[in-house]
């Protein structure tokens, strides 16, 4: 499970004065305070902003290319399948359609209760045990109906 | 005595249970009052076995946490899962293993079994010999980039070395964004210290002082390995202000990416470095001139570089013997998808297709017949059956329309859907675009619509020549090779497999 503190504008500025020095510092910038707050809030936008003498327009715009960083919170669990070649090859597309189902989202979608959101990912390396899933930290390979559908009912508990 | 066994940590080990695994021995070894070493180690590359331990040398997989006590009762001797000395297993056997030489044999951040197993060999004959001689040892051996375009290594060094200013970086590609490629995720979890030796080795033949590698946020078992062995490196000498005591400075930090395919693009990755959007950069400047900061910058991907400290090491000449015409020394090949086989097979250049994916891969995991495979990731083309003559080299796969890329295999079986395939191609361009320049960002949308119309039927034959020319314009009109090479999945689906498209065609 994902455990994030509620936002802290005096550790977030902890961690951006822990970082701003180091070069090209927005990216460890934005991990480090989407680790600590699991999403990245308006106000850390400014902070980096006013941090790293850049224009806010400048960091929403690295906020919004990468596909690792939120603007909002995710649910307590998140679910990424990968939807890539190999794991297509071994039947991701329809275990992708079989999460969807389930979860009554689409990608990037969180359940109504808030339990788990669903994200797609674009491989993991482990396309040689496909078809591969992460849920939170752990590494699933050879996912089928069976383990899917164990995976969402732990989750949803 | 305790009993040594080796259990890998390597990412898909873990997904398939290793960690388990390494708990149940604990546990089991502290029921019995055994004493056991557990150690952590990377993979073999044999997947299919995974997970699989090792004690003393033999093998045993797949590993369950079931089957622990069962092994301990076996004394680790006779039991089904045996599958005997792990080095002379065939798919072992039948490899070359120069770069994965030490990866899944040792535990992959102690420094001393590194060294204990011929590491720093590469970088003391780099010191011996001096910068001009280690870009020439590279140059002469053949070596070309193993992320996908193939340049030669050498000329990039000589470059750098050759270019105007203080400072000068090496950047380690490790965003390995290529579906069915793992060589780099594997390396650096199973031998990081032979990706920062090469480093150190690369920082030495350009002048450079500094490097980064740069690595995909969806590798954290990666990231975890490799920030350990820098720390590692660096207490022991190899990095720090006098490599292994020479007087050459260099030392490494590792950035992590944050999900955008084009950052492995040399150009968007280092924008990326600079806390930047990941857009691509015009070339010229060449990164080689202008890089980093605006620094001369060698962009290296990982087993570019974990290859270099053995052309060193065991010489130009040694390397450049193997492979074929202008495609030397070995490759890392990953089987992945649906093939019985799965895993890492480094073998030299010249093996065909059909070897690999039949004999090597054994075939479909599902055990129906292979129809098609994909080589080199979303932007290589699909090579149906009859092109398994095709040997594995850069010159012989481009003369049939495709390409090497990163040497990953995905194999699909008779059930597949190329013309779906060719959809998801445009789809993937389509989300992961930079967004720079039109062919790419309107062209790849473009070709999802006009697939879906042909795969709807309510179309007729001009939707193909359609389809045809916005691949063209996207092949020639595309900055990068991202939007540059989606038509080699496209047309390579329509040319090979044409029934695929035309199932709903009036
Ligand atoms: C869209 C795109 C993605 C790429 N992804 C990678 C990658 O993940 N890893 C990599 O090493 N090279 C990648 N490349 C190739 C790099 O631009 C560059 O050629 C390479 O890192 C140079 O290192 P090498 O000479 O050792 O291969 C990519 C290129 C493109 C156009
Ligand atoms: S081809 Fe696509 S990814 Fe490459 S520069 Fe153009 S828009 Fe960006
Ligand atoms: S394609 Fe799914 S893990 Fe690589």
């Amino acid at each position: 499970m994902s455990s994030y503190s509620a936002w802290d504008e005096k550790h977030a500025g902890e961690i951006i004065d822990g970082l701003k020095s180091t070069a090209g510092a927005t990216l460890p910038i934005l991990h480090a305070l989407q680790g600590a707050f699991g999403h990245i809030t308006e106000r850390a936008v400014e902070m980096i902003a006013d941090a790293l003498n850049l224009s806010r327009a400048e960091v929403h715009g690295v906020v919004s290319f990468y596909h690792d960083f939120r603007r909002e919170l995710p649910g307590r669990h998140v679910l990424k399948l990968c939807r890539a070649e190999a794991c297509q090859s071994m039947g991701a597309d329809a275990l992708a359609a079989k999460a969807k189902n389930a979860l009554g989202v689409d990608w990037h979608g969180t359940t109504a209760d808030g339990r788990v959101t669903l994200e797609p990912v674009f491989c993991l390396g482990l396309c040689s045990c496909a078809p591969a899933a992460m849920i939170d930290d752990k590494l699933v390979a050879r996912l089928d109906e069976t383990s899917l559908a164990a995976t969402i009912a732990k989750a949803r508990a | 005595m305790s009993l040594l066994i080796r259990i890998p940590l390597d990412s898909a080990a873990v997904a398939l249970g290793a960690d388990d695994v390494a708990a149940a021995v604990e546990r089991e070894a502290a029921k019995r009052k055994m004493a056991v070493t557990v150690v952590r180690t990377g993979s073999r590359g044999m997947h299919w076995l995974e997970p699989l331990i090792d004690v003393d040398g033999v093998g045993f997989g797949p590993v369950t946490a079931a089957d622990v006590a069962a092994l301990f009762d076996a004394n680790f001797a006779k039991h089904p899962l045996n599958i005997g000395k792990i080095a002379e297993h065939p798919f072992m056997k039948a490899q070359t293993r120069l770069t994965f030489a030490r990866c899944g044999a040792i535990d992959p951040t102690s420094f001393h079994e590194y060294q204990a197993a011929g590491g720093l060999n590469g970088v003391g004959a780099a010191i011996m010999i001096g910068p001009a001689q280690t870009r020439d040892a590279v140059l002469k051996s053949g070596l070309r980039g193993r992320g996908g375009a193939g340049f030669p290594t050498g000329i990039k060094w000589k470059t750098v070395a050759e270019a105007k200013g203080e400072t000068k970086y090496i950047v380690c590609n490790a965003d390995e964004g290529d579906s069915g490629t793992f060589s780099d995720r594997m390396i650096m979890e199973g031998d990081p210290f032979s990706v920062i030796e090469g480093m150190a080795i690369a920082g030495i033949a350009t002048g450079a002082t500094y490097g980064y590698v740069y690595i995909r946020s969806e590798y954290p078992v990666a990231v975890r390995v490799m920030t350990r062995a820098i720390r590692n490196a660096r207490a022991a000498g190899l990095l720090g202000a006098r490599v292994i005591g020479s007087d050459h400075s260099f030392d490494i930090e590792v950035r992590v990416g944050a999900g955008a395919y084009v950052c492995g693009e040399e150009t968007s990755l280092l924008e990326s470095l600079e806390g930047k959007r990941g857009q691509v950069r015009a070339k010229p400047p060449l990164p080689a001139i202008q890089g980093l900061f605006g620094k001369p910058t060698s962009v290296n991907n990982v087993i570019t570089l974990a290859s270099v400290p053995a052309i060193l090491s065991d010489g130009a000449d040694a390397y450049k013997r193997l492979g074929m015409d202008r495609s030397r020394g070995t490759i890392p090949i990953q089987l992945a998808g649906n093939v019985k086989y799965a895993g890492l097979f480094e073998a030299p250049f010249g093996m065909t297709l059909g070897d690999l994916v039949m004999k090597i891969g054994g075939g479909t995991r599902s055990g129906r017949p292979v129809r098609a495979v994909q080589v080199g990731g979303p932007l290589g083309a699909y090579f149906p059956t009859g092109l398994f003559d095709t040997p594995f080299d850069y010159e012989a796969f481009a003369a049939k329309g495709g390409l090497v890329g990163h040497a990953g295999i995905v194999v699909f079986d008779d059930t597949v859907d190329l013309a779906r395939q060719a959809r998801f191609a445009m789809e993937f361009c389509a989300i992961e675009s930079c967004g720079k320049c039109t062919p790419c960002r309107i062209g790849s949308v473009r070709g999802v619509e006009l697939i879906d119309r042909i795969l709807a039927g309510n179309s007729g034959p001009e939707q193909f020549a359609l389809l045809d020319d916005l691949c063209s314009t996207m092949r020639q009109g595309s900055l990068c090779a991202l939007g540059g090479f989606v038509p080699y999945p496209v047309t390579s689906a329509m040319t090979h497999f044409p029934e695929d498209f035309r199932k709903n065609v009036a």
